[in-house]
């Protein structure tokens, strides 16, 4: 067989091959237009003092070395996002296993169940956050009434207060499990039975089952969620800047409106890089902080993966 | 080749002459004479309105029309400042513009990504003190002149008559200690010790009360006089302002304790219905007092119309008592954006709509904005209400000033105090001269580096 593919004509090949890059060819249109230019276009841009109304001069590591050494909001929101990640991604997977898990208890009506909590993954990212702002209003929203009514006298002030501003925002997260839930629960289905029967001759009891059969069988769809909400969390912008807008008692957007309200709690890093792109007009500088969240997302996720070769178990394939 | 070059030499000339006619920054008088032969013009003009005021924001041009008839206007709304900035960015920008945000006017004038109106004033002959003075603080940056106003806005202090009139308050605050003897008289506590009614709210991030309001009302400057570097650890009225604030709280919410009223207001104000709705604190009796704008007035006519309230100017500190009536100003605004493919007909629109006592007596009673030309002030077709002559006297008072300098850092410096505040406020920061040195030398970082 390879030698028959080393016979092939010359012409035949290139034949061939102009056939597969014109098949190609939409993606890597796309690619070199739409994304390998805009991405270099914005790493030179990086070098430059840029307002988008003039034109770009080169003024070397200026806007990386003002980055991390002169501008505290820059240090505020990689904080925040840091946060938002560390608390957010792993309480998400637990609770799209758990939410899955208990998808898989009821005998019928399984399907009505899984749309029913599919169903808050569908909603517009910005109507879900105003109305959790409204759900979690400190004064009049139902969540403090019940609060109280059950006897706490100082309930959170969720979106309108700096310490638990974020925690809305990982309750939104958590509402909207949806997606997450569906992942989890085709690998709860995927688990062999089988594997679950060996356990129990061998006289596993239900936690054991769990840690020594069901999770490392859905360790493949946790680390793919791991990197997927790793990925996202730096990128947090439309439901985080909705919110703080929202909780900054308006729905309008000021170019002075106080920086991620209340107290810079809610200015992630997506919501500084775009206030300073497109509202500060500082596009170079903009441009200087894609790149830096480039990097670091990129060595999260490579970290990410390198590490996982000694929890992710692939089926027939041992740990990779 | 010798083809190839002529073709290329004639494709250059083309595409020069091309660029050359569309939006040259020299103004050419345009002819108005009704005489005159024009070719019909279309003007583009993009701006923030949307929805009813839209509507009537639109037939304003039918005028325009009128007196110009070879020119009409195509009028898009909703367009904000970032649309318009990447229009110009991308070399497709409108014949003219409107913005409501005038933090960019530094920015827009410096760069010039609104073009300098200067020459068009000298070579019309136009007279720029049709306007009162307070608008050419926020339509200029670095001798550049690059916006009019077009309608504004004051702040001034709204009051509940009724409520006065229970606590025994004879008229409004004039002073910044009587506001504060008011406001105690006015709030309600609840039987927990929380906030029911607010005699005034001194809190950064409710509703209109900010750092660039306040500051105004202490006449504190942002910048020093050339400019060049930040004044809010150097010009003592900022630390006043904080201090006063900090005592307001203490003496009216917290019975002499700072973090007992902070706690309590950072709950209250955690509280405030919307601003722009029918929730907003002022109008449904939350608030006994509060700082607002003059469209509060057309809101309040519209959602509560039997809403017991009157207006007044900014109480003042009280040892600036002798300049009381005046206030902050700060509006609307337009401009010719760089590459106006028409920015001489441009410039007739511009001028049309800055000075017409018509059309601002129509916006102004339409959106309840106030017009923004001395003779549109005292016309008698502006519907004056007791509650909206407030501030068209405040805007006539000499004193008044604009809301805040512009500067060539858009709304940082905004952004950076009010850090600043909102902390100094729930108790945070607890060192005054080292917050308002340290915010001073994070906006003069950005200075430094906006004038690399």
């Amino acid at each position: 067989m390879a030698g028959e593919i080393q016979r092939r004509p010359r012409k035949r090949n290139v034949k061939h091959g102009l056939t597969v890059l014109l098949f190609m060819s939409p993606w890597i249109l796309g690619f070199l237009l739409l994304i390998l230019y805009p991405m270099l276009s914005s790493l030179y841009f990086s070098f430059t003092k840029y307002s988008l109304l003039e034109q770009p001069v080169w003024i070397g590591l200026e806007n990386y070395t003002f980055m991390f050494t002169k501008d505290p909001f820059f240090w505020l929101a990689f904080r925040n996002t840091v946060w938002i990640i560390a608390v957010g991604v792993p309480l998400r997977i637990v609770f799209g296993i758990f939410t899955a898990w208990l998808l898989t208890l009821p005998r019928s009506g399984g399907r009505t169940y899984r749309t029913l909590y599919f169903l808050p993954s569908m909603a517009p990212p910005v109507a879900a956050a105003l109305a959790f702002v409204l759900i979690f209003n400190p004064e009049y929203g139902p969540v403090n009434q019940i609060l109280r009514g059950i006897g706490f006298n100082d309930p959170p002030l969720w979106f309108y207060g700096p310490n638990s501003s974020k925690w809305g925002l990982v309750l939104l997260g958590l509402w909207g499990i949806g997606d997450a839930m569906i992942i989890f629960l085709a690998g709860l289905l995927d688990v062999p039975r089988q594997l679950y029967e060996a356990a129990e001759i061998e006289g596993a009891n239900g936690r054991q089952k769990f840690r020594f059969v069901t999770l490392p069988m859905l360790s493949p769809v946790i680390f793919f969620s791991t990197v997927i909400g790793v990925i996202y969390g730096f990128q947090l912008f439309t439901q985080a800047y909705a919110a703080s807008l929202a909780a900054s008692g308006s729905t309008v957007t000021d170019a002075a409106a106080n920086l991620g309200d209340p107290q810079g709690s809610m200015l992630f890093y997506a919501i500084y890089l775009y206030q300073q792109g497109f509202q500060d007009f500082r596009m170079g500088y903009a441009s200087a902080m894609a790149w830096v969240l480039f990097v670091i997302t990129m060595i999260c996720t490579v970290t990410i993966i390198k590490g996982s070769r000694r929890w992710v178990h692939y089926q027939g394939g041992g740990f990779r | 080749m010798k083809r190839w070059l002529i073709a290329m030499a004639t494709f250059a000339l083309v595409a020069a002459a091309c660029t050359a006619s569309g939006g040259g920054d020299t103004p050419s008088a345009v002819d108005t004479a009704s005489g005159a032969s024009h070719a019909p013009v279309t003007l583009e003009m993009w701006g923030a309105w949307t929805g009813r005021e839209l509507k009537q924001f639109n037939t304003i041009f039918d005028g325009f029309t009128e007196k110009y008839p070879w020119i009409t206007v195509n009028s898009t709304g909703g367009v904000n400042d970032q649309k318009i900035l990447a229009a110009i960015s991308a070399g497709d920008p409108p014949d003219t513009v409107l913005s409501f945000t005038l933090d960019s006017v530094g920015q827009f004038c410096a760069t010039g990504a609104w073009q300098d109106l200067n020459p068009y004033i000298e070579q019309s002959g136009f007279d720029v003190s049709q306007f009162p003075p307070s608008v050419e603080v926020y339509t200029s940056y670095a001798g550049s002149r690059c916006a009019f106003p077009f309608l504004t806005d004051l702040q001034g202090l709204y009051y509940n008559t009724d409520m006065f009139e229970a606590a025994g308050i004879d008229g409004p605050p004039q002073t910044l200690s009587e506001l504060q003897e008011d406001a105690k008289k006015l709030t309600v506590f609840n039987s927990d010790g929380s906030i029911k009614v607010a005699g005034f709210v001194p809190w950064f991030g409710y509703y209109e009360f900010s750092t660039p309001n306040l500051g105004n009302l202490f006449g504190a400057k942002w910048y020093s006089e050339d400019g060049s570097t930040s004044a809010v650890d150097t010009d003592a009225q900022w630390k006043a302002m904080f201090q006063w604030q900090h005592d307001f709280i203490a003496d009216v919410y917290g019975d002499g304790d700072f973090q007992t009223g902070a706690d309590k207001l950072e709950r209250f104000a955690a509280g405030a219905g919307d601003e722009f709705s029918s929730a907003n604190d002022f109008e449904v009796g939350r608030t006994a007092m509060n700082f607002d704008g003059e469209w509060r007035t057309a809101f309040i006519a519209d959602e509560v119309p039997d809403l017991p309230y009157a207006t007044a100017p900014y109480p003042v500190p009280d040892d600036q008592a002798d300049t009381y009536g005046r206030g902050p100003v700060g509006g609307t605004i337009i401009g010719i954006p760089k590459g106006s493919p028409h920015p001489d007909e441009a410039w007739l629109l511009l001028s049309y709509m800055a000075t017409d006592t018509d059309t601002l007596v129509f916006m102004a009673n339409n959106v309840r904005n106030v017009p923004t030309t001395i003779a549109s002030l005292s016309d008698p077709g502006l519907d004056v209400t007791p509650q909206f002559k407030t501030f068209l006297d405040m805007f006539e008072n000499p004193a008044s000033t604009a809301y805040k300098e512009p500067s060539a850092i858009g709304a940082s410096d905004q952004n950076i105090l009010a850090s600043f505040a909102t902390k100094w406020q729930v108790g945070k920061e607890a060192d005054l001269d080292a917050g308002l040195a340290s915010a001073a030398q994070q906006i003069n970082d950005q200075l430094a580096q906006a004038a690399i």
